[in-house]
């Protein structure tokens, strides 16, 4: 029953995000500001991480294609194919719950501590929509995010399998455009969509509803990452039911 | 004028405010006063629509808000200025920007008229030379004179005031108490303060609602507070060392 008033709230919280808008010129600013915040404030985290991950990623199909008969070109069609389908678009919106989703929350929730969500509702303002919206806005961004994390996570694939002496770069380069499927992108695009709405709503549902003092703000952090992740977990497994079967 | 009419609000079963009547007035200070736990909190949020009341009515000037339109309501709203007690400013905003908000939000000024006003208010409330500092990089006492700025910055006609003398001390809380009341006379606005400060109650309690579990206990102002028999208000004055020796030098004839 207490999850179930739970999902309640955040579908109301949802209503309240795109009903009664804030004044254009103000949102506008604000959008700008999340982007800062959110997005160019996560690229440097994303590239790093997902350089390592495409490089972990060759090193571990190389060394576990003993026979002669495998092509070597399949380490760079393994790498390219884990990186699109589940490296890049779920693995990094898990980090990404941690960093973005922990940062929205506490803020959010700070604001609720110190009453500044009062202060915004006695002045008539619809607090959900000023605080949540531009964030929803900003994360529509959060593709490109991932597009970059594809492209570094493969050019670190690519550095590590041909450095370390695992595949030659004409045979990765012939591996990486062996048996490309277009519509791959396009289900790894549409769950990123999803992740970014998730990842931009969920945290500030616990950080906005969160009651108490700064304790609690940090139990709302930890509860944000864990839902998030969970919730995008799942929805991986659903949306890859859906749109790969 | 806002008239409160039999007000009850509860949470969870719990009644906290029990049929509340008064009515406060235009121009003068209102003080609600009463121990921790007594609904002065509730009774605000109320007042300022934050919460619904289960029973009960308040009207301002003559409009009951829960009988107005949605719209209304948010017009009404607008005219209403609130001082938090821990200020509430928005961090990430420079004093400038804090008190600029309401104005950004609900006018359509150019920069430069509403620059002028935001320096016309941080003028009135002695406050210069902090513009382009954040809250966190200015006293209490500063930052509750922006969130007064922030409160009258769009000419308000309701001043809604939560403990703001908490936390300062008290030669500033004095000056801040002064300064309301300034004001409230100068805007001729409704001015109601929730506070358990008998020094707020000394200098500008030209009405004052006392609460104790929910019930209004009493009302009067603040030569009568000293006059009156209610045990539950004497209790409340007396709680102070300091009003207990004054109460006993005066009847020693001292």
């Amino acid at each position: 029953m207490f999850y179930l008033d739970d999902i309640g709230r955040y579908f109301l919280m949802l209503k309240g995000v795109f009903s009664r808008m804030t004044k254009g010129s103000v949102i506008r600013n604000l959008i700008f500001k999340e982007i800062d915040d959110l997005i160019i404030g996560s690229l440097g985290i994303t590239v790093f991480l997902a350089f390592f991950i495409g490089a972990v990623v060759a090193i571990q199909t190389a060394l576990n294609l003993t026979s002669p008969l495998i092509p070597k070109k399949l380490i760079a069609f393994a790498s390219r194919q884990s990186v699109i389908l589940e490296f890049a678009p779920t693995f990094i919106s898990v980090i990404m719950a941690g960093k973005v989703g922990s940062f929205i929350t506490s803020s959010i929730g700070t604001m609720r501590v110190t009453e500044q969500i009062d202060a915004l509702e006695v002045m008539g303002i619809n607090s959900l929509n000023y605080l949540v919206f531009p964030k929803v806005i900003a994360m529509l961004m959060y593709p490109f995010v991932i597009a970059i994390a594809m492209f570094t996570g493969i050019f670190g694939a690519y550095i590590a399998g041909v450095y370390g002496g695992f595949i030659s770069s004409s045979e990765f380069l012939t591996g990486l455009r062996e048996e490309f499927i277009p519509y791959h992108l396009v289900y790894a695009f549409i769950k990123t969509f999803l992740y970014s709405f998730l990842l931009a709503t969920i945290p500030s549902f616990h950080g906005y509803y969160m009651k108490g003092g700064a304790l609690e703000v940090g139990k709302a952090s930890t509860s944000a990452f864990v839902w998030t992740t969970v919730v995008i977990i799942i929805s991986n497994y659903v949306l890859t039911q859906l749109l790969l079967s | 004028m806002i008239e409160v009419t039999n007000l009850h609000k509860g949470f969870n079963g719990e009644k906290i405010l029990k049929g509340i009547t008064t009515t406060f007035d235009r121009g003068k200070t209102n003080l609600i006063i009463g121990t921790s736990g007594s609904g002065k909190t509730v009774f605000l949020k109320c007042l300022l629509g934050l919460f619904t009341p289960e029973q009960g009515a308040i009207s301002y000037d003559g409009s009951t808000y829960s009988e107005l339109p949605e719209q209304q309501q948010r017009d009404l709203r607008e005219q209403m200025g609130m001082v938090f007690q821990g200020s509430a400013l928005f961090d990430s905003m420079t004093v400038e920007e804090n008190v600029m908000f309401p104005l950004m939000m609900f006018t359509k000024q150019k920069k430069d008229e509403m620059l002028e006003r935001v320096y016309e208010v941080l003028n009135r409330v002695n406050l210069e030379n902090a513009n382009n500092k954040l809250p966190s990089e200015i006293s209490g006492g500063m930052q509750k004179r922006v969130a007064i700025a922030r409160a009258i910055v769009t000419r308000p006609k309701y001043l809604f005031c939560d403990e703001p003398n908490s936390g300062l001390d008290p030669r500033t809380a004095i000056v801040i108490d002064n300064l309301i009341k300034e004001i409230t006379e100068e805007y001729d606005i409704i001015t109601v303060i929730n506070t358990h400060d008998m020094n707020s109650v000394m200098e500008i309690g030209e009405k004052i609602v006392f609460l104790k579990n929910g019930y209004l206990e009493w009302e009067g102002d603040k030569s009568q507070i000293f006059k009156t028999d209610n045990k539950a208000v004497t209790d409340f004055v007396y709680s102070s060392n300091l009003f207990k020796k004054v109460r006993d030098a005066q009847i020693k004839g001292l």
